[in-house]
């Protein structure tokens, strides 16, 4: 039973705000699914199937159909991090094409910022009962020097310079001058990026997304329902999900999960990486988005930085336009997980909804890839991949 | 100084808290790095478990030389004072996490060579593997 066409991205909306120190989170995921259900022409009483993940209060999808009032017969709270909505859109995909589901909300919502929270720079610590916390907290694994580490390794390996992982910056500000929800709305330079402050080394302070408060939320639908509503057709003809780890040892991190995960997505849609005209890619820091690209086969293996050097992936200017919102790096980082904002993005670039000043021609084809936990220990990758019809 | 001040090292739980993983922390206090091996590969695992996630089989404690390869690091600049954080590539082949210390973080290099020392962790926590210049 193949998934490819099960489901349509018929809801794409993400909260404006980048600040809501006046809001609850779970007043933010409401404000995101209502949203989500007007962009569709649905209302909350077609929902029938909830997803949500780990930033959530409560017990997940309990708390919140209680709160948003839904009556729903499937529900699933997959916590993968960042990549959670990803993965989200895949099994709502499987629940509609068994059956089990005709109408899907995912919602995504947090204030970290409000919160005050030190996202990367603060090792968190957790219950001595995952398995890892005693042989991992006393050596301060925070969030930005694990992906920190993946950078010195490809560095190490491939001759990457900071330089070229700046230019990711780059283009993302680009596109970020155009969004007015933008936390990040100067264009900056190479020079702006590698002269930042050091965090994490080799990662500099504008190699790291932003932190911010807000949300987003996505209705996916079977074929029948969508083609009865007013908006363009985002049909999801490519799923796939991997986890990638320190396996038992054998630690590799000169690559990412999605080396996994794409490969399945690809196949099911029936396309290539040449064939993407608009690329929706994880970008928690710089060399995030450079290990993905690889990975996914936008470029061969250690030439990712060559890939991104000198504006191509700025939309107008390069091959692969990315992140034309101003991603994580500059516009939204809701809740620290990027995963739906990205796909939010790719919605908007197919509908030809996106900035006229970064929308892509004719894009008919786009990926939205997400990589949730950290790099340099656990993380899940997961590629979604959409078709205007 | 080029040398970093040693930060606090934090510890969550004790060294009794997960029974399974007490061979390492017996080490530890004995001055030892001890690790599982999983006994039919005979593949040294990281971080200790008492199963084989090779194998989901048995698992024999061992003691490991403690010398290893700085396989990638990164310097934490934003903590005060900054650390160093680092897999190190063990001689006998699982890659560990650990903190590099004694050592101007300038002079930190992939590929050199290291050795362990342990460090007395905060509270009522263990010692636990570091490693410096061999």
């Amino acid at each position: 039973m193949s998934l490819k066409g099960a489901g349509y991205i018929v809801g794409a909306w993400e909260h404006p705000t980048r600040k809501a120190s006046d809001k609850s989170v779970t007043l933010l995921h409401a404000e995101c699914a209502k949203g989500a259900l007007d962009d569709a022409g649905l209302t909350k009483d077609d929902v029938d199937a909830y997803y949500c993940s780990g930033d959530a209060p409560g017990l997940g999808p309990m708390s919140m159909i209680d709160y948003m009032g839904l009556k729903v017969r499937h529900v699933d709270s997959t916590d993968v991090g960042g990549s959670s909505y990803q993965v989200a859109v895949g099994h709502a995909l499987e629940a509609i094409v068994t059956g089990r589901a005709n109408v899907c909300l995912i919602t995504l919502a947090g204030r970290p910022r409000s919160e005050g929270m030190a996202t990367g720079t603060a090792p968190r610590a957790g219950s001595p009962a995952q398995p890892e916390m005693q042989f991992e907290y006393p050596y301060g694994p925070a969030t930005a020097n694990m992906y920190a580490m993946c950078a010195t390794r490809h560095m190490h390996d491939y001759g990457t310079t900071s330089e070229q992982l700046a230019w990711i910056k780059v283009a993302a500000s680009h596109h970020a001058q155009h969004n007015p929800h933008a936390m990040l709305r100067d264009v900056v330079t190479v020079e702006d990026v590698v002269n930042s402050p050091m965090v994490a080394s080799p990662l500099h302070r504008l190699d790291c997304c932003v932190i911010s408060d807000g949300g987003g939320a996505l209705i996916v639908t079977k074929p029948e329902i969508a083609k009865s509503l007013k908006r363009p057709l985002v049909k999801v003809i490519g799923v796939g999900e991997a986890p990638k780890n320190q396996m038992g040892g054998q630690v590799d991190l000169t690559f990412s999960a999605a080396r996994w995960s794409g490969p399945p997505a690809w196949e099911m849609a029936g396309i290539t990486p040449k064939d993407i005209k608009y690329a929706s890619i994880y970008d928690s820091f710089t060399i995030t988005v450079l290990m993905q690209l690889e990975d996914l086969g936008f470029c061969e293996k250690g030439q990712g930085g060559k890939f991104v050097a000198d504006g191509n992936l700025i939309s107008g200017v390069g091959k692969l336009p990315f992140n034309t919102d101003g991603g994580g790096l500059c516009s939204n980082h809701p809740a620290n997980r990027g995963g739906i904002t990205k796909i939010i993005e790719a919605v908007r670039q197919l509908r030809g909804e996106a900035h006229p000043k970064v929308q892509v021609a004719n894009c008919n084809l786009a990926i939205a890839h997400g990589t949730g936990g950290s790099l340099g220990t656990r993380h899940v990758g997961s590629t979604v991949i959409l078709e205007r019809e | 100084m080029a040398i970093a001040a040693q930060r606090k090292i934090p510890f969550v739980g004790t060294a009794d808290t997960n029974p399974e993983t007490k061979p390492f922390f017996d080490g530890c206090a004995a001055g030892k790095l001890v690790l599982p091996q999983c006994v039919q590969t005979k593949k040294f695992i990281w971080y200790p478990r008492a199963i084989s996630p090779f194998t989901l089989g048995p698992v024999e404690w061992k003691e490991v030389s403690g010398k290893g390869k700085i396989y990638t690091y990164s310097v934490m600049e934003r903590a005060n004072p900054p650390y160093c954080i680092a897999y190190v590539e063990l001689a006998e082949g699982p890659k560990m996490m650990t903190n590099i210390v004694d050592i101007d973080f300038k002079n930190v290099k992939i590929g050199m060579d290291v050795k362990l020392k342990f460090i007395q962790t905060e509270g009522d926590g263990p010692p636990m593997p570091f490693f410096t210049p061999a």
